[in-house]
């Protein structure tokens, strides 16, 4: 819902949602990896991404940065077809394996990537303090710890400053003190009007995002809120009701037509 | 096209080479230390008066191919690590044009080579005295413009290895033909129809006739021009195959 007392400005961000897919197919060699999907990403807000692994969520966050190829329907990002020439100013795009150059130093990866988007030294600087890494900014990012590295990826997407920001599982193997001060980031910058996708396999998170997308072997079980998961799966621990609604798929037939929930309300109006 | 972009993309790979001391001494010392092996092989030569040493015929080649092979290694296991490690995809999901990435490799690299080429072909003058008559500044423009072939090759192969192993297998197939047959081991005129067509159009070889060229003349001949042209014309066209090779979306 949309509070009455919303500026303007976010009442028309809301008006178009950030990522629209409609009957989405991918295909990796002749297996399907995304069998029709339909949903709509609403704009300045944090979407999560969730399912098991294999479930087709980094193919999905490729297809909306415009990296895979698609074999049927549309995605439409930021209302234009995903991977418009425009949308690479646009979209920041964070991998699962930190895509860095482990020979650079941290401020050198921030920097180089920057340039890409013309940005100079007072973004990156920014960059670099937003995932708390001033202190090692000059030292080279191979000598660093895993989830040390996976901030200087996500430094060098921070600093295009973009307007939907696309993160494949941001989180893994940081320590939870730093998972809460980037989920605070990721909150603060919702708040500031960027849309984030967010996939994750931690369902711990699934409850610091605004909507979820429940994706299992490449098809859309659910579009919902973390309140409307716990109530649909009968548990406030939203493990427990991610697995309680993937039971009552299997269920529920041959799982070849999304639960009604998915289809029938594929505009996010869930707030 | 965007020269900012091209020229970030050349800083980044100078520092990272910067980092990695053996690829430096691969480019800047190896060759000279080759050069010395080349020229004590031929010392005790024994040669009727009038007949150039071998040493001058094969050390000027030799500055012809160092940078060839040397910068195409580098840049094909470069290039490698761009594309599996996620770099490469990332950045093409941001507005850098192709066109930057690859030039800024090659003006990268070209600066490398350019610096390979000045201290191999100091250490081939002023230690060897290597004995041509054509000016010295003519050798380090062959050898940049075919330290550029090694670089426009070695992106382009990488596309077609999956690791850094495979990467190396491509040294005997797309260099070692073009050692054999640029007229370093037989004169072009004296192979047979075949091997001379195709050493016609191997790349390496415009570069070890234009380098005889240089050795034969005082002046830059026309025929200089022409190899220097048809190199920087192969050069360009294996950038633009380089360039297909990268794809924004794969399937």
């Amino acid at each position: 819902m949309t509070h009455p007392e919303a500026p303007l400005a976010e009442v028309r961000r809301q008006a178009i949602p950030a990522v629209a897919a409609s009957s989405l197919t991918v295909k990796l060699g002749r297996r399907t990896v995304l069998a029709g999907l339909n949903f709509s990403i609403p704009a300045g807000r944090i979407t999560g991404l969730l399912g098991p692994s294999g479930s087709g969520k980094t193919t999905l966050m490729r297809t909306i940065v415009g990296a895979q190829r698609i074999a049927g329907g549309t995605v439409e990002v930021l209302g234009l077809p995903a991977g418009s020439a425009t949308l690479r100013r646009q979209v920041g795009y964070v991998t699962q394996s930190p895509s860095v150059y482990p020979d650079l130093t941290v401020e050198a990866n921030v920097r180089y990537f920057g340039a890409m988007h013309r940005k100079g030294k007072a973004d990156v600087a920014e960059a670099v303090a937003a995932v708390g890494l001033e202190a090692l900014a000059r030292r080279k990012t191979a000598d660093l710890s895993g989830g040390q590295v996976n901030r200087v990826s996500l430094a060098c997407a921070l600093v295009a400053h973009p307007r939907l920001l696309v993160l494949d599982e941001p989180t893994v193997g940081l320590d939870p003190v730093l998972r809460a001060d980037l989920w605070e980031r990721f909150r603060a910058m919702a708040r500031a009007g960027t849309t984030l996708l967010v996939s994750s396999h931690v369902m711990e998170e699934a409850s610091r995002c605004d909507t979820l997308l429940l994706l299992r072997e490449g098809r859309l079980l659910a579009q919902l809120t973390p309140d409307e998961l716990s109530r649909r799966g009968h548990s406030s621990n939203l493990e427990q009701a991610f697995l309680a609604i993937i039971r009552n798929a299997d269920h529920a037939g041959t799982g070849d037509e999304p639960e009604a929930v998915a289809s029938s309300r594929p505009e996010g109006t869930v707030h | 096209m965007d020269i900012l972009m091209m020229l970030a993309t050349t800083r980044r790979v100078l520092s990272q080479l910067r980092h990695d001391h053996r690829s430096i001494a691969l480019i800047l010392v190896v060759p000279a230390l080759l050069f010395t092996a080349v020229y004590f092989l031929y010392e005790n030569e024994v040669l009727p008066p009038g007949v150039p040493r071998t040493f001058d015929r094969v050390g000027l080649m030799m500055l012809a191919i160092f940078p060839f092979v040397v910068m195409f290694l580098v840049t094909s296991i470069t290039m490698l690590r761009e594309r599996t490690s996620g770099t490469l995809e990332r950045l093409l999901t941001t507005p850098v044009h192709k066109a930057d990435l690859l030039f800024g490799y090659g003006v990268a690299f070209s600066l490398m080579a350019a610096l390979q080429s000045l201290v191999a072909t100091a250490v081939a003058y002023w230690i060897f005295g290597l004995d041509i008559a054509g000016a010295p500044g003519y050798v380090v423009l062959i050898a940049v413009i075919n330290a550029v072939l090694g670089v426009a090759l070695g992106l382009f192969c990488s596309a077609f290895a999956r690791t850094e192993f495979q990467a190396v297998q491509f040294m005997p197939v797309v260099v070692v033909p073009q050692i054999l047959l640029c007229g370093l081991f037989v004169a072009r005129d004296r192979m047979n129809d075949v091997l001379e067509a195709i050493s016609n159009v191997l790349p390496l070889t415009y570069s070890v006739d234009a380098l005889q060229e240089v050795a034969a003349h005082t002046e830059a001949t026309s025929r200089l021009w022409q190899d220097a042209a048809a190199m920087a014309g192969i050069s360009l066209g294996v950038l633009v195959l380089a360039a297909l090779t990268l794809r924004r979306r794969t399937a």
